[in-house]
Parts: C-alpha cells; structure tokens; sequence
C-alpha cells in the first residue's frame, strides 16, 4: 500500500480550480500550471525509479478492501507513460506561454490543459475497469474543450467530428464495461483478470475482446476508425495539436496494452494476427494519406496514425518482448511527434500559414529550426543512432524472432515511405527558395525553438544511451504481461477472490 | 423481464444506429442520446437482479437478502448519465455554434477540414 | 419557493451519508431552486437574487471536495481515508471529511447546472462553453 500515489491525480485537480479562481491573473495561472506539471514530472521520475525493483505499487482508494474499492496501480508501464504524460504537457505550457492567444488564456486554457493531464494521469494509474471510463471521459471533456477553444469555422466542424466519433468510442467502452460486469461480475481489473482464467466461455471472451478493441481502436485511431484525427487535429492551436499527438491516441494504445495484456490475455492468442493485420494497415494508410496531403500539420497528423500500427504490431506479437519494443517505440514516438509538431508550428506561425506551397527558405533564415527539424525526421524514419532507429530495431527484431516476416516487412517499408513524406515538408518548408523575401519574416522566438528542441536533444540522448531506456521497457513489458503478481500486488498472494470469498463470509 | 429489456435495449440500439446514419446533425445528435440510453438499459440488465434474481450481497446468515437490488449497477449508470447530460449538452451547444457558422444542418456541408 | 427548496436541499445534503439523499440530490434541488426562479422571473432577477459567480463556485465545489480528501494523506492513509468527529452535533448530524466533501460535490452540482441552465438561457455569444470544462469533474466526483 502505497498510500502517495494519489498524488499525480490530485496535483492537477486541485491545480486546475486554483487555476480556474486566478483565471484573470496571467502570472498566477500560468505559475500553477507549471508548479503542478513539475510535481507530477518530478513524481513519474520518482515512480520509474522505483517500480522496476519493487514490482507494481497499489494504493486503495478510501482504503476500501481490494477488489471492492477503486485500486491504483502503478507498474512499470503506469509509471513510464505518467512521466512522460507530465513531461509533454511541461513543454506543452513553455510553448502556449510564446503561442497562445490572450482570449484563449482568458478562457480557462491552463485549467482545460491541467484537466488533461488529470483525466491522463488518472487513466494511467487506475486499476479498475469503471474508473478507467471515467478518467477517459475527464480526458475527453477537456479535450473537447481544448479543440473547440476559439470557435472558427474550422474548428467547430472539425470539433463537431471529433466530438460524435469520441463519443462513440466511449459509448462501446461503456457497453463494455456493462458487459464485462455481467460476465465477470467484478470490475477490478486484477480480480476480472483472475476470474477470466478459470471462467470458461470463450465466445463471450472474444466477443467482449472485440468491443474493447473497437472502442479503443477508435481512440487510438487504428485503421478503419481514424477518420476523426485527420479531419480535426489540424485545426486548434498547435500547442494544442502537439499535446493531442502525444497524448490523446497513446492513451488509447495504452488501454488496448492493459486490456488485452492483464484482462483478456487467452484472447490475446486470437486476436494477435488480427492486430497484426490491422497494425499492418494502419502503417501503410497512414503514411500513405501523409503523402497525399499539402499542409504541415495534415501531413503530421497522418503519421500519428502510421506510428500508432507500430505500437499495435507490438501488442499483436502477443508476447512480453512484444509489449516491451512496442513501449520502447510509444514512447519514443511521444517524443518526437511532438517535437516535430512543435518545430513545424513554429514555421507555421512566423509563416502564418501552414500551407506547404507558400512556404519556404526558412533553412537560411532559421537554420537552428531546420537543423532541429532534420534530427527530428531522422528520428522519425529511424537513422540510428536516434531514438527512432532502436525503437524499430527492437520491434523488428521481435518480428523476425517470432516469424512474422511480413509485418516486419511492411514496418522496414513504412519507414521509408515515412522519410519521403518527411522530406517532402523538409524540401517545401525549408529548403526551397521562398516566392517572397524570407527576410522579411518575423524571428522565431526563442520559447517557440525550446520546447521542441528539448525534445529533439532528448530523443538523440535516448538513442545515444539506449541501454537503461531499453532495461526498463523489458522489464515493463514483463510486468504488464504477468497476470500473477498484478493480481497479487493488488489483492495479496491468496488473489482476489479469496479476499472477496472472505469478505462475503 | 429479461426478454423485455432485451428488446428495448435492441430498438434503442437500432434506432440510434438508424438516426446516425442520417445525414442531419441533429439526428446525429438523438442517436447519440439514444444510443447512451440502450447501453444504460444494458449495464442495468447486467445486474445481478435482473439476471439471476439476487443482487451480490449476504446478510448476517450468507444469505443473500430479499428485495435488495444490486447497487452497483445503479452506481454506475448514474455516473453514466451524468457524464451523457454534460457531454450532450456540449455537442448540443457545439452543434447550434456550427449550424450557424456553416447555416446548414447538413452533414455534407461541414467537409472543409477534410478537403486536400 | 426558493427559500423552501434551498432549505430541503441543504436538509437532502446533511441527510445523505447513510440516507438516500447527499451533495448530488442536495446539488440537483439547489438548482433546481435557481433554474425555477430563471424561467419565472428571467436571467437578469435571478443574477440580481444570487448574485454569485456560478463557474467559480463550481471551482470552488470541486477544490473544497479535493482537500478534504488530504488530511488522509498527510497522516499516510489513502486518499479520502475517511475522518469523523466522535461525537455527533445536534441538529447536524455526524460531521467529518465525506460529509464536507460532499458539501463540495453539492457546490459544483449547482454551479455547473446553474451555469449551464444560464448559458443556455442568455445565448452569449462567445462559444467556448466554461461550464463545460467543470461538468467533467462533476461527474469525475459523482463517480
């Protein structure tokens, strides 16, 4: 029983209504924002720290017996993606300080981005099936919030699509839910797990494995299910784009992850040439809608969809090495995403259009963003020695050990496709002589080059020095894999269903 | 009773399929609505009242209670319909706000994000 | 009717920890109490009758729920650990942490339902809802 590890879900509730009451007061909003998400970074640290050793820490909400109450688990994928939740939105704030607007300030945009990063943490930590759609739910409504902020044309069409489609993710995870209750008659997630391995009837499983995969396929934006991303992700702010890219659908893969790795791990073996199929899809259309499109951002947001098959491939392989070079590649792919669409929001802004066809000559004019933008698309494409390169190695060399030679070719072949489209922009953008006088472009400012930069360096650092990133994922994707000590570290060694035996007694 | 439900919980999903499937907003809208309100009756359906007769409680003896409903599936779908009341008050709102950026209630007619 | 239906929605609130009842129903008659007074007398009496910032109670209502759930952690038990007075007050009841977190569930019921209600009524003509952003927590603590 851990009982401080309440507080990544707390900081930033109560950070947000401080937020909400020092609304007009610009300094102090902004001041709470960034003390909150440095308490959260400095808490996810500590929690990667600690985890891998000691196994998953539990806290009980109340203190309400295990599988009665609301349980909090942090494993080692928990941890990872807290801390890499807190890191994004610390350089998502830096970055709104140089970009976002007065009247967006105004309009309670720290509090909306605050709210996020609680619906995010809470969905991360959460260790019960129920909880899990509430904290989804947080993290929609602020989501909604976030895209719709502004009203433009644009944005309310985009935002109307974005709203149904997520809406309807979340009525299928309701449903399943409702479902899995009835089935399994618990909603904690360590005791579902138990009973799922001696409850026998395997069609319910599957059935029940199908709509959980809808209904985060849809939040994660797999392939048939995407078409809300595209349409509505370039439309806000491009703060608020970047946190939605490093965010939103990662929390959706993280659910698909925790789903089918804890609860329906039997229908695992079922679904995993399927999810390779999918994951396959996803790749290929993905990055084939990115070369169609003209625009920054459009571009941009069709390779969250192509990187999100190469996390689904690692859950399709159905194995903990599996689960392990898929985190190693979520996370490095939060990184640089958000890195490039912070560098490319950055030429969007002094351009004042995101529109690949006015664009140009910036590598004279900006030769650091044009450097920082190469590294990132190195990354990207994985050029070793950047973090792009061993996150598809692993993932590759997963693929071939387990026999699934076409799916690590068509990942290999993505990424190809991947740098074309990637040097598309880098051509439009930064090499080709601009139509009108790049001189007479505002400078980038220093707070717009930052963040992205940071990011950058630290996914070449994360190449660089591999080894520790790569321990730690192995060890994370053991313990997302290992149904046995989850249950035991959140009800004790006899399980779940002896405490609930006792408890009825 | 469980035939029942079964058939309510199966015209709201189908009506609701049907209306999102049109190409009003507004019709979007009631299908959303619609479509909240099958998977309520369905998690209440879930209960263990409903289906075999006791809720997942005993009393002193270990033996379950009479007439005492399962309280969680209560639980949940009120959380359910409080987050469907705000969300539905939202898209509502956000519907009205693009009806009258766009003038049309035309699905086909709010395409300019997803135009190259 | 307001006075009246204010009173039976504090009376619901100190009633609710182990009758039905609580911050949500208490929170729900509390508007309800507002809401009446905006369709029978418009916006603008009902503004000048309460004269109180509905999104900021909302705010308020979820913070004040938040912290009460801290002593606990402070004396490292879980978060909401519960704490009771030992004895109870006259005419009140038992008084501890759920109850005055639920007097925070019940402030961010009627601020978020009021600010709805008003927003609705009075089309302002800005769209980026305020409300809508407490809604979620709402429901985040009716869970």
């Amino acid at each position: 029983m851990v009982f401080h590890l309440f507080i990544p879900i707390i900081t930033p509730m109560i950070g947000a209504t401080l937020a909400v009451f020092f609304n007009r007061q610009r300094i102090a909003a902004r001041a709470i924002a960034l003390i909150s998400v440095l308490i959260n970074l400095g808490y996810g640290l500590w929690l990667m720290s600690v985890v891998p050793a000691s196994g998953p820490l539990v806290a009980q909400a109340s203190g309400w017996l295990a599988p009665f109450g609301i349980s909090l688990v942090a494993d080692g994928m928990s941890a990872l993606m807290v801390m890499l939740a807190a890191l994004l939105m610390l350089t998502t704030i830096v970055y709104s300080f140089y970009s976002v607007d007065y009247e967006r300030e105004r309009h309670f945009y720290y509090p909306l981005l605050l709210l996020l990063l609680l619906g995010v943490s809470g969905a991360f930590l959460t260790g019960d099936l129920f909880n899990l759609y509430v904290w989804f739910e947080v993290l929609l409504v602020a989501s909604f919030g976030l895209i719709t902020l502004g009203g433009s044309r644009d944005q309310l069409e985009g935002g109307l699509k974005y709203v149904v489609l997520n809406l309807l993710g979340s009525t299928a995870f309701l449903f399943g839910c409702g479902l899995m209750y009835g089935f399994a008659g618990t909603l904690n997630m360590a005791h579902i797990a138990e009973r799922m391995a001696t409850l026998s009837n395997p069609g319910l499983q599957t059935a029940l494995a199908g709509i959980f995969l809808f209904a985060f396929g849809s939040k994660a934006a797999i392939v048939p299910l995407f078409f809300w991303l595209p349409s509505s992700y370039h439309t806000p702010p491009v703060a608020v784009t970047a946190i939605f890219s490093g965010l939103m659908t990662k929390v959706g893969v993280y659910a698909l992850y925790r789903v089918f790795g804890l609860l329906l791990q039997n229908e695992l073996a079922v679904y995993g040439p399927w999810l390779t199929l999918l994951a396959g899809l996803t790749m290929v259309i993905g990055v084939l809608g990115a070369v169609a499109q003209m625009n920054v951002r459009r571009i941009l947001s069709f390779h969250i969809i192509s990187q999100i098959g190469y996390s689904i491939m690692g859950l399709g392989l159905a194995s903990a090495a599996g689960l392990a070079a898929g985190l190693v590649f979520t996370a490095h792919v939060m990184i640089v995403k958000m890195a490039l669409f912070f560098i490319g929001g950055a030429a969007e802004q002094i351009n004042g259009t995101g529109d690949l066809k006015k664009m140009g000559g910036l590598a004279r004019r900006e030769p650091l963003l044009a450097l920082f933008w190469f590294l990132g698309i190195l990354s990207l494409a994985g050029i070793p020695p950047l973090s792009g390169f061993i996150g598809k190695l692993i993932l590759l060399q997963v693929g071939v050990s387990q026999q699934a030679y076409l799916i690590t070719a068509v990942a290999a072949g993505t990424s190809i496709l991947t740098f074309f489209s990637m040097l598309k922009i880098w051509n439009e953008v930064f090499w080709k002589k601009s139509y009108e006088d790049v001189n007479l472009l505002p400078r980038v400012p220093l707070g717009l080059l930052a963040p992205g930069a940071a990011l950058v360096i630290l996914s070449v650092a994360l190449g660089l020095l591999a080894g520790p990133l790569v321990d730690y994922n192995t060890i994370a994707g053991q313990q997302a894999f290992d149904r046995g000590a989850y249950i035991t570290a959140v009800c004790g060694v006899d399980g779940c269903e002896a405490v609930y035996r006792a408890a009825l007694k | 009773m469980i035939i029942l439900l079964a058939i309510a919980i199966g015209s709201l999903f189908g009506g609701a399929t049907y209306l999102m499937l049109r190409r009003s907003v507004v019709k979007l809208i009631l299908g959303l609505i619609m479509l909240s309100h099958g998977v309520n009756l369905l998690i209440f359906t879930m209960g263990d009242g409903v289906r075999r007769g006791a809720p997942p409680l005993v009393d002193a003896n270990g033996q379950p209670p009479a007439g005492v409903a399962d309280p969680l599936v209560q639980a949940l779908i009120l959380t359910a319909i409080v987050i469907s009341f705000g969300f539905t008050a939202f898209v509502l709102a956000l519907a009205y706000r693009s009806n009258q950026a766009v003038g049309s209630d035309d699905l086909d007619d709010l395409s300019t994000t997803d135009r190259l | 009717m307001m006075p009246l239906l204010l009173l039976l929605s504090i009376f619901m609130l100190l009633r609710g920890h182990n009758l039905p009842g609580g911050g949500f129903i208490g929170g729900l008659l509390a508007s309800s109490a507002i809401i009446l007074q905006i369709v029978a007398f418009g916006p603008k009496t009902a503004r000048r009758i309460l004269p109180v910032n509905y999104l900021l109670l909302a705010a308020f209502g979820v913070f004040f729920g938040a912290i009460w759930g801290l002593p606990a952690l402070f004396a490292g038990l879980p978060y909401m650990q519960a704490f009771w007075l030992p004895e109870p007050i006259p005419g009140v009841g038992k008084i501890g942490t759920p109850v005055l977190f639920d007097i925070g569930v019940y402030f961010t019921v009627i601020g978020v339902t009021t600010k709805i209600a008003l927003l609705l009524v009075e089309e302002p003509i800005l769209f980026p809802l305020p409300a809508m952003k407490t809604a979620s927590a709402e429901s985040e603590e009716g869970a």
